[in-house]
């Protein structure tokens, strides 16, 4: 009889510091201890607490152990499981006082989250679909084939307020209801998990964590609309979610719950998987289509919209992971359940992939109207190293930077739109006084370059002209001029580019310089970087009076551009160094002065 | 008349991926897919059986390839090092590895050294963001990388080839 | 058909349901300016990848400008089509495209005609704001066609052409964001590509990205060289169009004044494809009978239908894609070669000049016939039958390099005897003359009967494919037409399929047959000006005053102290050819990889 479960983390994140060695180590030592009998470890999906992974919790103790490494595993066993006498060590410790945190629960980072797309992460093992249906699994899908009529369902999704979850946040019975009523022997359900945005893992986290969850709304939406196919899209370089989601799909064939006949109705329908190769623009619909029938993921100009006229020409309902993962749980506890959390306009909750210049890197949901100040400083745990809050990037490439005063602004999708930036699929990127906003707004751009798809000329040629009048204020070559062509051609992108991409583009110059103008200012008229980022733009030279000759500057410096002995002042060689920055994060005594 | 010159396993593993795939265009990507996981690039003629297996133009197939990043038409270096650019691993200093890379490896993005033992790419977001910035080479995972390990990393890989 | 109302600049209008703002426009005399955007009516070839922007126009309720050309109309709707933020936005996006383009106007092969350059007029481009880098590739010379694509613009006109309406698939868009580009695979030259060098991208090109290979230097040098007899060809497309470039309207043709210009060039003697294509009739109808004749004894190893073959790009395209099918096109040569063969044998002998003393000018409104004289079965120890071929568009440049007003010149008659020609010659230059040529001769041959009725109107038209039955006294002959090699394609299948049973068949790659060439004045893609050139050619034939291939006299003097008859084994040797299988095969080779 089992007592004992041990929860590994197997997210991506955890994976990358060893979480499959631990978990190795712990069945191992199980197995060593004649355990077996009692105590299971089981893989699931991500924790979300991704900065101190690997996560390794204890049920039913509730014991969240953190930074476990396989070395850790003994001392969890021997001490924890034999002993019953936690391993303190491993306890999160809570930066402000300093005490040990052994439940999740009572840390900050969980403490104003509220799980629903995110609710059997780290809790289900996703390979075990018995798991999940002992979650109320599959019981939504049971309830909608039994008792509704898609029509039924459809007004549930549409009085819940949900709304689409991959950025532009439309409703999505609004969605499901226009394919629903056009006429068409085909029809197809289409789940696009082409995450692209650089700095989210939300829908890459939920198909590794909690795959059923994704399937079984899928055949609910199927059988709205009167599908009897669905395909999801996939990153092919989510290897993990991909195994996950394959696995998954059979146990489901298996258990009836895919296939001819699903629980004993005349409902048929079936998933199968497509997968990208590498091209953000893929996650727009129609571009999406295209590449799902083998082809250049080029856009195509709408109308006709997926709905009418999608894959195959056929009537084509596409929504995201994240939003998918919100349909069960609404079908179970109704449209007013959900449409009470939230704003006005926005409800439920939406996932965020928290990361940047952050103590607690990770991935979140949180309540539609949390505000940014609760998120980042709250849940976030503040900046790291005890820098100063600059900026937060939401809505990826697409998006914008927000500054101090949007921080108490309620998060839903009109907010973010007022202030300058969007919701987006739920990248989240803190930044500090060390962040650069001409040169983050070159990095996005650079992004949108990359992935441009190159068809519509205000995309391909006018990015490109983006880019390089960015490139050249962070070298200090821009005139004023260069500015106002700036600001010009981002509007005339915006206005007519073909796609989501192009029309978006240009939002993160945009908001930084309607949040940052003098940045922008001082790069043209000064040739100055406060943030001290472009590098063109900065030497760096060493203090003699604060420098102690600690030579760590010295050693760490990969070019060999610092000179001076033990105890006395350093000098940096101008010809040699490469403004690279090193000395700067190294120096203790802020010594290292880097100027423009 | 052109003859397309290719290895036996070449052929085989077009031919294969062809069939499992019902030789349908639409499934072009899948079976591209296929194709570069077992040969590990995609060379010209690999892409022209393929055209002419799916009946289609190996222009079009090209444009496909030449579309997605994923693909690729040069072999990649024995240990293909890839850093994460993903804006959170950019704003923790991602750009300046990529330089520091570059700069022992002495190729650019995109380029394997002489010696064939290093390539070197740029990723967008490994989803590992708690690990800012990621470096990975092969399957493995480098997390919280400064421009300072560069060096070690590369040598770790140096030494296992002697 | 339900009606739609809208206003477009304050104006009201009523337009059918599925009519675009673009075509909404222009029917209350609202010209937007487009660049990608193709459509040529009637011949059902439309580009509208709404790629370039240009023809954005604001419509109320719309946060985004939308594309004119795609956008269709709605009931309601308030479009403004020359607010400032639209102008200001086509400027900027003109600017951008301009950005990426060579400022090469001066020497470029498309100046004057380039719609990019007067787009750029239009708009008062005066300055562009956005500098920054520019695409450069490898310019690539074929013998045909030279793609410089610093100068493309990637509308895709040339991939509508080349993969829907010739199913050629040469081109694709290749790379992706500023490094995309319409190219063959991997870049590599059209000459290893499937390109049948039909030069239909050039057609419809707006830009000088795609031109054709220029002689008209070469030319010039032949004719100033005095060791050489130089002599000129013309095929019958060619004066339907000419006049074009020089102010004419459209439909006007100009054979004599042509004649007169090529004689004031320099040329020693100015003959006529036509008779050539008389000859190819003579040929070609023998081949038909004596096929039809097997046929009818029983005799199952006959290949029916006979194709034509005048066509080199057509040529070419069953070479690659149906080389099982390469014994069924007529193995006679195009009128170009044979007029070649003839001149270099017949001629050349006839006026006492060695072979390679002669040179061979051939004016053509296609820019295959470069390819096709280069092919080594038209050469004999390396001379080429025909030295170099031309396009209509190089002629009218080197009438102009030569200070020629042409309107001003007095038409003048071909010379003889290569200058004979009759209205069925002539009406090779548009989709179902050669087999209304060959049906007038053929009909007469089989039956011993006079044609009542010399006019064949059943095969005449646009449509793209076309099907008759012509009673050959009592033996019905079935004859098809197709024009465009996406339907020849279509034609090719049914009959690989056996699901459509011809006896005669011809095939011609450009809409519209040598009309609508690629070397022949730009069309601007207006489909009226082919059906004109289409009437201009059929109403010259109405007023020859011989009209079938077998009552040219000229010809049939060839065969009287040369060829002996049709099919004899010097008319074979000199007038016939064979094909090759050009598709690709793929061999194992396991040496290395």
């Amino acid at each position: 009889m089992i007592h004992t479960h041990i929860l590994v983390c197997g997210g991506t994140g955890c994976r990358a510091s060893q979480a499959k060695e631990v978990q190795e180590e712990l069945v191992s030592l199980i197995r060593d201890k004649h355990l077996s009998q009692t105590v299971q470890v089981t893989t699931t999906g991500c924790f979300g607490f991704c900065e101190k992974g690997p996560i390794v919790k204890i049920i039913p103790d509730q014991t969240f152990y953190t930074q476990v490494t396989p070395e850790d595993a003994r001392d969890i066993i021997e001490e924890h499981i034999i002993k019953g006498r936690k391993v303190e060590r491993l306890l999160y410790e809570d930066p402000k006082t300093k005490k040990r945190i052994s439940d999740s629960v009572h840390m900050n980072f969980y403490k104003k989250q509220l799980r629903i797309a995110l609710r059997n992460c780290g809790i289900v093992d996703p390979e075990n679909i018995d798991e999940y249906i002992a979650r109320d699994g599959y019981q939504a899908l049971g309830r909608v084939l039994s008792i509704y009529s898609p029509d039924e369902v459809i007004d549930i999704i549409k009085k819940s307020g949900l709304r689409g979850r991959g950025g532009a946040g439309f409703p999505t019975g609004k969605k499901w209801e226009i394919t629903s009523q056009v006429e068409a022997t085909q029809k197809y359900v289409v789940c696009n998990a082409d995450e692209g945005d650089p700095g989210a893992f939300m829908d890459r986290s939920i198909l590794e964590g909690d795959p059923h969850a994704v399937i079984e709304a899928m055949a609910i939406c199927g059988y709205c609309i009167g599908a009897n196919k669905g395909l999801i899209y996939i990153r092919a370089e989510y290897p993990l979610a991909i195994g996950r989601l394959l696995v998954a799909i059979e146990q489901a064939r298996k258990y009836g719950l895919l296939g001819r006949g699903i629980l004993g109705n005349d409902f048929e329908f079936d998933i199968e998987l497509k997968y990208g190769a590498g091209a953000f623009v893929c996650g727009e619909e129609t571009a999406l289509i295209n590449s799902m029938e083998g082809r250049r993921g080029e856009p195509v100009i709408k109308p006709p919209f997926p709905a009418e006229k999608g894959y195959f020409d056929c009537p084509t309902n596409v929504n995201n992971v994240e939003t998918f993962a919100n349909i069960c749980p609404i079908v179970l506890k109704g449209a007013e359940w959900f449409s009470s959390i939230g704003t006005e306009k926005s409800k439920g909750t939406k996932v965020f992939a928290l990361a940047g210049k952050i103590n607690n890197v990770g991935l979140i949901e949180v309540p539609m109207g949390t505000t940014l100040r609760e998120v980042i400083f709250d849940i976030g745990g503040g900046i790291k190293g005890g820098k100063k809050f600059k900026s937060v990037q939401t809505g990826g490439p697409s998006g914008g930077c927000l500054t101090e005063s949007s921080l108490d602004m309620p998060i839903d999708y009109e907010t973010l739109l007022e202030e300058g930036s969007m919701m987006g699929s739920g990248g989240m990127i803190v930044m500090d006084e060390d962040d650069c906003m001409v040169a983050i707004s070159k990095f996005y751009l650079e992004f949108t370059l990359d992935e441009s798809c190159g068809k519509c000329a205000p995309c391909r040629i006018g990015n490109k002209r983006l880019w390089e009048i960015l490139n050249k204020m962070t070298k200090g070559e821009a005139t004023e001029k260069d500015l106002e062509k700036l600001i010009d051609l981002s509007h005339t992108i915006k206005d007519t580019s073909l796609c989501g991409l192009g029309q978006t583009s240009p939002n993160p110059i945009l908001s930084t310089f309607k949040n940052f103008k003098h940045e922008y200012l001082g790069h043209v008229r000064d040739k100055q970087c406060e943030a001290g980022q472009c590098k063109d733009l900065l030497h760096y030279t060493i203090d003699a009076k604060m420098c102690v000759g600690c030579t760590a500057c010295l050693r760490n410096c990969p070019v060999g551009a610092i000179s001076g002995e033990k105890k006395k002042p350093h000098l940096i060689h101008q010809d040699i160094c490469i403004k690279c920055g090193i000395c700067y994060e190294k120096c203790k005594f802020n010594a290292i002065l880097h100027q423009s | 008349m052109k003859t397309i010159k290719l290895s036996s396993f070449a052929i085989e593993t077009v031919e294969e991926a062809c069939s499992d795939f019902q030789y349908r265009e639409d499934e072009l990507i899948n079976i591209l897919h296929r194709c570069q996981h077992k040969l590990g690039y995609l060379p010209a003629e690999v892409q022209e059986i393929i055209a002419q297996k799916l009946q289609m133009s190996v222009a079009k197939v090209y444009g496909v390839v030449s579309f997605y990043s994923f693909f690729s038409m040069i072999p990649q270096g024995k240990h293909p090092i890839s850093i994460c650019m993903g804006t959170a691993c950019y704003v923790r200093g991602a750009e300046k590895l990529v330089d520091e890379f570059k700069r022992q490896l002495r190729i650019d993005v995109g380029e394997t050294t002489q010696d064939g033992n290093f390539s070197l790419s740029c990723l967008r977001c490994v989803g590992a963001c708690g690990l800012a910035p990621i470096v990975m080479v092969g399957d493995k995972v480098y997390g919280r990388v400064s421009a300072k390990q560069v060096k070690d990393i590369i040598s770790e890989y140096q030494k296992s080839m002697v | 058909m339900k009606k739609i109302h809208l206003t477009i600049d304050n104006k009201a209008i009523e337009v059918a349901e599925g009519t675009t703002i673009l075509e909404a426009a222009q029917k209350v005399g609202i010209h937007i300016p487009a660049l990608c955007h193709m459509k040529m009516d009637d011949i059902h070839i439309e580009n509208r990848p709404g790629g370039c922007r240009i023809c954005s126009v604001e419509v109320k309720g719309k946060r985004n400008l939308s594309p004119a050309c795609a956008t269709k109309c709605l009931d309601g709707m308030e479009i403004k089509t020359n607010t400032i933020r639209v102008i200001h936005a086509r400027r900027n996006i003109l600017e951008l495209i301009i950005s990426d383009h060579p400022y090469e106007c001066l020497t470029c092969a498309k100046s004057g005609q380039c719609e990019l350059q007067t787009m750029a007029q239009d708009l008062g481009i005066r300055e562009i704001h956005f500098e920054g880098e520019k695409s450069t590739y490898r310019e690539d010379f074929s013998k045909a066609i030279i793609r410089d694509m610093d100068k493309c613009i990637l509308c895709r006109r040339c991939i509508t052409m080349c993969s829907d309406f010739q199913t050629v698939h040469a081109l694709s868009a290749v790379e992706r964001g500023f490094e995309a580009v319409v190219s063959p695979a991997f870049h590599m030259d059209l000459n290893e590509s499937s390109c049948t060098f039909c030069g239909q991208c050039v057609a419809v090109c707006p830009t000088g990205a795609l031109s054709e290979a220029d002689y008209s230097k070469d030319v010039i040098q032949a004719l100033a060289n005095p060791e050489y007899t130089v002599i000129a060809q013309t095929a019958p497309a060619v004066r339907a169009a000419l006049g074009e470039s020089f102010g004419y309207p459209v439909g006007t043709s100009v054979t004599g004044q042509m004649v007169t210009a090529l004689k004031n060039l320099g040329f020693d003697y100015v003959f006529d494809t036509d008779f050539a294509a008389d000859m190819t009739i003579m040929e070609e109808s023998a081949e038909l009978l004596e096929r039809l004749t097997r046929h009818l004894e029983g005799d199952k190893t006959v290949k029916l239908p006979i194709l034509t073959s005048c066509c080199p790009a057509w040529v070419r395209f069953i070479e690659q894609n149906f080389p099982d099918m390469k014994e069924i096109p007529s193995t006679t040569r195009s009128p170009q070669q044979i007029f070649g063969a003839i001149a270099k044998s017949y001629f050349a002998e006839k006026i006492g000049v060695p072979r390679e003393k002669l040179i061979v000018v051939s004016i053509m409104p296609c820019v295959a016939k470069k390819y096709e004289c280069e092919r080594d079965e038209f050469k004999v120890d390396g001379d080429p039958d025909v030295n170099f071929s031309i396009t209509t568009r190089e002629l009218a440049r080197l009438i102009k390099i030569s200070n020629i007003d042409f309107k001003q010149l007095e038409p003048s008659e071909f010379d003889q005897p290569l200058g004979e020609s009759t209205g069925a010659g002539l009406i090779f230059g548009t989709t179902g003359g050669v087999i209304e040529a060959a049906t007038r001769t053929a009909y007469e041959l089989q039956t011993g009967k006079k044609l009542k009725k010399i006019d064949f109107e059943s095969l005449r038209g646009m449509e793209a494919i076309r099907s008759a039955t012509v009673d050959f006294n009592g033996l019905p002959i079935k004859i098809g037409i197709a024009h465009g090699l996406g339907h020849a394609r279509k034609l090719l299948e049914e009959i690989q399929e056996g699901r459509c049973h011809y006896h005669a068949i011809e095939i011609m790659s450009c809409p519209g047959g040598c009309i609508g060439g690629g070397g022949q004045p730009f069309h601007h893609n207006k489909t009226s000006i082919l059906l004109e050139r289409q009437k201009a050619i059929y109403s010259e034939d109405k007023q020859m005053k011989i009209r079938k291939s077998h009552e040219n006299a000229s010809v049939m003097k060839v065969y009287e102290e040369f060829l002996g008859h049709p099919l004899s084994e010097k008319a074979e040797h000199l007038l016939h050819t064979s094909y090759f299988d050009r598709s690709s095969q793929i061999t194992i080779d396991d040496s290395e990889m």
